[in-house]
């Protein structure tokens, strides 16, 4: 009994120290974002801000425009999420469900995308959208989620495999098409699957830094990540106003966690299981 | 009746992949052959491409500097970061699986760093590493630290305050040891036990050689993610001080599109796809030796 406590202890104080770590970046991101001006630079620091001035926050969003920018993010994010978990699950079928003679090679082709560096494919996709007339506008942000991506199509096709056979059989007796099967039946079992899809792909969108710097050159189609990054530019010492900012655009981000914990991680987890 | 059956499997097959096969054509196919043919070539994104043989390999290898710079800092990520990476995750996985109180919120606070957004938390870790009055420093300080690094300032402790960063969002690979650890059956645990394994013998012969399919997993996740390391060091640094954080991706992305330089960035980004295929192929060589798939004798 003794020897469980003092095992038990030996877990709890490196977790508790890692714990505090862990945490004190973002304390020190909501304490500075509530400090009068005089305070921030103050040494010893202060930790708890006194008075808190929350009018930080007012003051953060009038300077770019936030909602105008909040806007034009999840717009982003509600149209990548429904072509990614649309494009990825008809995708995912014809690689878990159906026999037919390219279905290797179309599988092979995802496992090489997922090595592929970005990188070689930026200069290209740039001009392709610039020869579309697109530079400028959230399509080339939106448009190729509606043809897959290597990672969604292979966590939903593992998912499909879970799921037993003798369904489709049983509906293909009763006279079912494929695309019955595979909307009917398929997609409703798939629900988590989907839902861990949708996470990721809403969570990358509003995350992305690199798609809106390369494709977005007019502030009015900004997104917040782009936004933010172009406040630090303009306000680079107005250390309370950027963390109000940054914190603006992170909270979201952990509310949507909180109520979703349980789908992430089971999600993460089936993306470490190909390994 | 069986051919004309085999015929309409194929078609059926065949439309619903079609999104990937059009995707696939389109936004990878293409552009990896129009990226290698353009780093053949002269181009500025404005006047055609203009043929010049093997010329933009040549002066990357010979006359760009910052080339050979942004490589070895690339290198230095991969051989100290990545390391440091996996053996955090690990290491908060394994504390994480001890069945103690509060795993949830703990799990929680590991994993909400890792998706955070980039530009939320490089905006945030330039005010933590400030040298005069961050965070980190304060902390140094009343540690009784003289004269704690200028971490971004300081072309020695850029990097090193970058990695240290980046290991605040280990949490993501350590959720995936988590599951993995779970998975590792009780019992094999008890037959060590019973042989006399001490829990370091455990860990070391029963737990890293189930859970190495992970590790390779999260090797090679890992691996490609520090190739690529580019907004962090476009917002915090912009590459300085001296070029110190001037990643290989940061370089290719100025050369392309400040530059406008597109031939020998795609010459760029045609070494980095062989650089990372390279590395990946020799991972996954070596993982023969390490790595163990239950099932297989």
């Amino acid at each position: 009994m003794k020897r469980k406590h003092t095992t038990e202890l030996l877990t709890h104080i490196p977790l508790i120290a890692l714990g505090v770590c862990f945490a004190l970046p973002f304390f020190w991101l909501i304490s500075t974002s509530l400090k009068p001006d005089a305070q921030i630079f103050r040494i010893p620091p202060v930790w708890i801000p006194h008075p808190m001035r929350w009018s930080n926050y007012p003051r953060a969003m009038r300077y770019i425009p936030f909602a105008l920018y909040t806007w034009n993010t999840l717009r982003i994010c509600l149209f990548c999420v429904i072509g990614t978990t649309l494009s990825c699950s008809l995708v995912a079928y014809s690689l878990a469900r159906l026999k037919w003679r390219w279905r290797n090679w179309i599988f092979y082709s995802l496992l090489a995308t997922m090595l592929l560096p970005g990188q070689v494919t930026m200069i290209p996709t740039f001009i392709i959208f610039k020869w579309l007339g697109w530079i400028g506008t959230p399509l080339p942000l939106i448009i190729p989620s509606f043809f897959g991506n290597a990672f969604s199509i292979f966590l939903l096709r593992q998912f499909f495999m879970t799921l037993p056979q003798e369904l489709s059989d049983a509906a293909r007796m009763d006279g079912c098409s494929d695309w019955g099967i595979y909307w009917r039946i398929l997609m409703p079992l798939s629900k988590p699957a989907l839902a861990t899809v949708g996470l990721f792909t809403f969570i990358g969108s509003w995350n992305d830094f690199l798609g809106p710097l390369l494709y977005l050159n007019d502030e009015r189609t900004y997104t917040l990540s782009l936004g933010l990054q172009m406040f630090v530019g303009q306000h680079g010492a107005e250390w309370a106003m950027l963390m109000a900012a940054s914190t603006v655009m992170t909270l979201p981000i952990v509310i949507l966690f909180f109520f979703t914990q349980k789908t992430f991680i089971q999600g993460i987890a089936m993306t470490g299981m190909k390994g | 009746m069986p051919s004309h059956r085999r015929k309409s499997a194929e078609w059926v097959g065949i439309l619903f992949s079609l999104p990937w096969i059009i995707g696939f054509t389109v936004f990878i196919a293409y552009p990896i052959l129009a990226s290698l043919y353009f780093s053949f070539c002269s181009y500025d994104a404005i006047r055609p491409p203009h043929w010049v043989g093997w010329r933009n390999y040549v002066e990357l290898f010979t006359q760009d500097d910052v080339f050979w710079k942004s490589l070895s800092n690339t290198v230095y990520m991969i051989v100290f970061g990545l390391p440091l990476m996996l053996a955090t995750s690990l290491g908060l996985a394994i504390l994480l699986n001890q069945k103690v109180k509060g795993i949830a919120l703990y799990r929680t606070l590991f994993y909400l760093p890792s998706i955070t957004p980039v530009v939320a938390s490089s905006i945030l870790w330039m005010w933590i590493l400030n040298p005069d009055i961050g965070l980190i420093n304060i902390v140094l300080s009343r540690l009784g630290v003289a004269h704690p690094p200028g971490w971004l300032t300081d072309p020695a402790w850029a990097k090193p305050a970058l990695i240290l960063m980046s290991l605040w969002s280990a949490g993501g690979g350590m959720v995936i040891y988590l599951a993995a650890l779970q998975d590792v059956p009780e019992t094999l645990y008890e037959a060590a036990s019973l042989d006399g394994a001490g829990a370091w013998h455990k860990f070391l012969h029963v737990t890293l050689p189930l859970i190495s399919p992970v590790i390779l997993f999260n090797v090679i996740i890992g691996l490609i993610g520090f190739f690529q390391y580019f907004t962090q060091a476009y917002i915090m640094t912009n590459g300085g001080p001296e070029d110190s954080t001037n990643f290989y991706a940061l370089h290719l992305f100025n050369r392309a599109f400040l530059d406008f330089q597109m031939g020998a960035a795609s010459a760029m980004a045609w070494i980095l796809f062989l650089v990372t295929l390279l590395a990946a192929l020799v991972v996954f060589k070596t993982s023969a030796r390490w790595v163990y798939y239950a099932g297989e004798k």
